[in-house]
């Protein structure tokens, strides 16, 4: 009886390698135009690639939908189609109803205009008119704890308090259909809570949500029917239970995607799964503060190792190379191993980071690891309110300012 | 499937929606002529947000605000009168320097920062494109709409500063609001093809001030468009802002000629440009978010 709001047919999403990477100047152009002449006419098959490829798709009203997949695996993509930010190549969908979509938190917050002002005009950029703004006003503010700051420039916010403020508007937004990405993954863990609450409610009131999030527990929440997204395509879609296990034991160890896993298979070692140390199950993968943490990796080893070499990086969720460490001379004998990492400090900002293991003895690589699910950090930003001047570090400082004598 | 659920605040009725916000069909870029100015009109509220957002923004960061949007014309004005008017004692048309620069510098103000305005609007708002919908139509207008409350605040400045100086309105005075609508949709029209190419190539952004300054000596701001001999006035006229400041000066002091050649090809022209523009940045815009 339920009538379908969105439908998909074959969308697909190609895009250019490196356009959006170019400096976006002529010169650029005219150079390569130089360079290689006959680029400018003739695409390069290479450079072309389905960020999205023939996705279809059906959601029936009232349904929480969640997206899942590796980083890159088209999740963004279908979503910016879906809210209309940018075009499908090919393929076609339709939305019934009036769609608000969450790419961001703080989209459109001006610093310098007050937190009165900022949320008419993020109200105003994320669909609503003004008149819905003025009715929701007071519960906006009230939500986001800012009722003594409402008119001070948000400049003069604490991170803190502007993560709550934008918040706060978006979780007033009203539409039939909602867009999520990841933007549940910011934030301190209570107020995040509190969105998780007015999400659940907006669910409950016949609202259609897309969710898409690398925090699984988040999903199995929240969400009725999982769509898992693999290098571009439909890879499994089905009730939440079946898919998001089936996505966590195919990362974790039979056909991990990675070349190199595949190469392993049936070898003498493979890592099989990670977890933070000492923490519940739904936050396995998660780490809240800033403070010593600890992260054990299993190790399947089937054939004894005598010299091996082991190598560990972290990567951001842009694939930019975080930490990396390695040891070597280390002997295995059969069995599980745990390898774990103790670290004193962890100043990262909060977002998804990637682990990646690696394992490799005289003869060459034994096994290398995509590490899955993601590290989720959602420890408090420390830096910047504005994400343009958020840097690698997250970490908390104190100023003091002396008067200079003389 | 949808059940009823006691939270009131969350639940507003589906059924009251507006009803322009039915069925979306989302498909490839169907070519040159798929405007949707419709969405437009249905993001009005959104195009008032972002001009409000201009103009406190503008007087918030300065320390004497509203004074600049005075002093800014008046300077220029007096610049001119110094050294166009009394050292190469251009024509005027019979009109005392200061009005005759004046009622010129106003709407060429007007227009230069909203052209400029115009020109980087979809490289400054990057961010937003690239998180949510909105017609991005709605940049270059806004950017255009603006400037017209510092235009307001400076031309009442202008009305006391003619009537101070003896002149009063004419029955002219009341085709000024066509010639501000010229300025608008010249600024528009071009600020349309300027902002399309500047998300494509940054480098519009360094030939700015080189066209500004051109446009400007190519506009009759500092000398009367009668200096241009006869038979190159509809060239001459091909500039919109030509017709602009020769309708300004006339329209407010009764001086100088109507601007007749000249307007008909400067409406001219100015039609070309913003239905030009309306199709190029429509066609770019497909690409914007990809780009920017």
């Amino acid at each position: 009886m339920s009538t379908t709001v969105i439908t998909a047919d074959n969308l697909s999403k190609r895009y250019q390698r490196g356009m959006a990477a170019t400096s976006g100047l002529l010169r650029d152009t005219l150079a390569m135009a130089f360079r290689a002449p006959h680029k400018l006419f003739r695409r390069d098959r290479k450079e072309n690639f389905w960020a999205l490829k023939d996705v279809s798709l059906e959601v029936p009203q009232g349904e929480v939908l969640g997206l899942i997949g590796r980083n890159g695996s088209g999740k963004t993509t279908l979503l910016k189609i879906l809210s209309r930010i940018t075009r499908p190549t090919a393929g076609w969908a339709e939305i019934r109803g009036r769609v608000g979509s969450l790419l961001e938190v703080g989209t459109g917050f001006h610093p310098e205009l007050t937190g009165r002002e900022n949320t008419y005009l993020s109200g105003a950029i994320l669909g609503m008119g003004r008149q819905e703004i003025s009715r929701k006003f007071d519960e906006i503010v009230a939500f986001a704890e800012l009722e003594d700051f409402i008119d001070t420039p948000v400049k003069h916010y604490s991170s803190g308090m502007y993560v709550r403020l934008a918040f706060a508007v978006a979780a007033h937004l009203e539409p039939e259909i909602l867009l999520v990405d990841e933007v549940l993954a910011v934030g301190d863990i209570r107020f995040q809570k509190k969105c998780l609450g007015k999400m659940g409610d907006v669910a409950r009131a016949g609202r259609t949500v897309i969710l898409v999030t690398h925090q699984l527990n988040q999903i199995r929440r929240l969400c009725n029917r999982v769509v898992w997204l693999d290098a571009g395509g439909l890879r499994r879609t089905g009730a939440t239970a079946e898919v998001v296990s089936a996505y966590e034991s195919a990362m974790s160890s039979a056909d991990r995607s990675s070349e190199y896993g595949r190469l392993a298979e049936g070898s003498k070692a493979r890592f099989l799964s990670w977890n933070v140390a000492g923490a519940e199950d739904s936050a396995a993968h998660t780490v809240d503060s800033v403070g010593e943490f600890t992260v054990t990796f299993k190790l399947q080893v089937w054939t004894p190792i005598r010299h091996g070499h082991h190598g560990i990086a972290l990567y951001d969720s842009e694939r930019r190379l975080v930490w990396a460490s390695s040891s070597d001379e280390l002997a295995f004998e059969p069995g599980i191993h745990e390898l774990t990492y103790t670290f004193p400090f962890l100043p990262l900002c909060p977002k998804s980071y990637n682990w990646q293991l690696s394992l490799w003895d005289e003869a060459g690589n034994v096994d290398l690891w995509e590490a899955v699910p993601d590290l989720i950090v959602v420890s408090p930003n420390y830096q910047h309110p504005k994400d343009e001047w958020n840097g690698y570090l997250n970490l908390p400082s104190t100023l003091k300012i002396d008067a200079s004598k003389g | 499937m949808a059940s009823v659920t006691s939270n009131a605040t969350v639940a507003a009725p589906l059924a009251n929606r507006p009803a322009g916000y039915s069925t979306i069909r989302i498909e490839p870029p169907r070519g040159w002529f798929d405007l949707r100015l419709k969405e437009l009109w249905d993001y009005r509220e959104l195009l008032y947000f972002f001009v409000w957002r201009d103009v406190k923004i503008r007087y918030k960061q300065t320390a004497i605000g509203v004074l600049w949007v005075v002093l800014q014309p008046l300077l220029t004005m007096l610049v001119f009168t110094l050294f166009f008017g009394k050292l190469a004692k251009m024509p005027s048309q019979g009109l005392p320097y200061p009005v005759f620069y004046f009622a010129a510098v106003v709407p060429w103000m007007y227009f230069s920062t909203a052209l400029l305005t115009a020109t980087n609007v979809v490289v400054e708002h990057q961010r937003v494109i690239t998180k949510v919908f909105f017609p991005r139509l709605i940049l270059p207008f806004s950017s255009v709409l603006s400037g017209l409350v510092d235009f307001a605040i400076g031309f009442i400045v202008l009305l006391i500063f003619t009537i101070s100086y003896g002149l009063r309105p004419t029955f002219a005075t009341l085709l000024l609001p066509l010639f501000l609508l010229l300025a608008i949709l010249t600024a528009l029209g071009v600020g349309l093809w300027l902002s399309a190419l500047n998300a494509l190539y940054r480098d519009v952004r360094y030939l700015m001030p080189f066209i500004i300054q051109f446009w400007m000596l190519a506009s009759p701001v500092a000398y009367p468009s009668s200096m241009v001999p006869e038979r190159y006035r509809w060239i001459y006229g091909l500039n919109p802002m030509a017709g602009v400041i020769d309708g300004f000066r006339w329209a407010l002091t009764g001086h100088g000629q109507p601007p007749g050649t000249v307007l008909i090809a400067s409406t001219a022209m100015v039609c070309l440009t913003v239905v030009g523009g309306l199709l190029f940045f429509n066609r770019m815009e497909v690409s914007i978010a990809d780009r920017v």
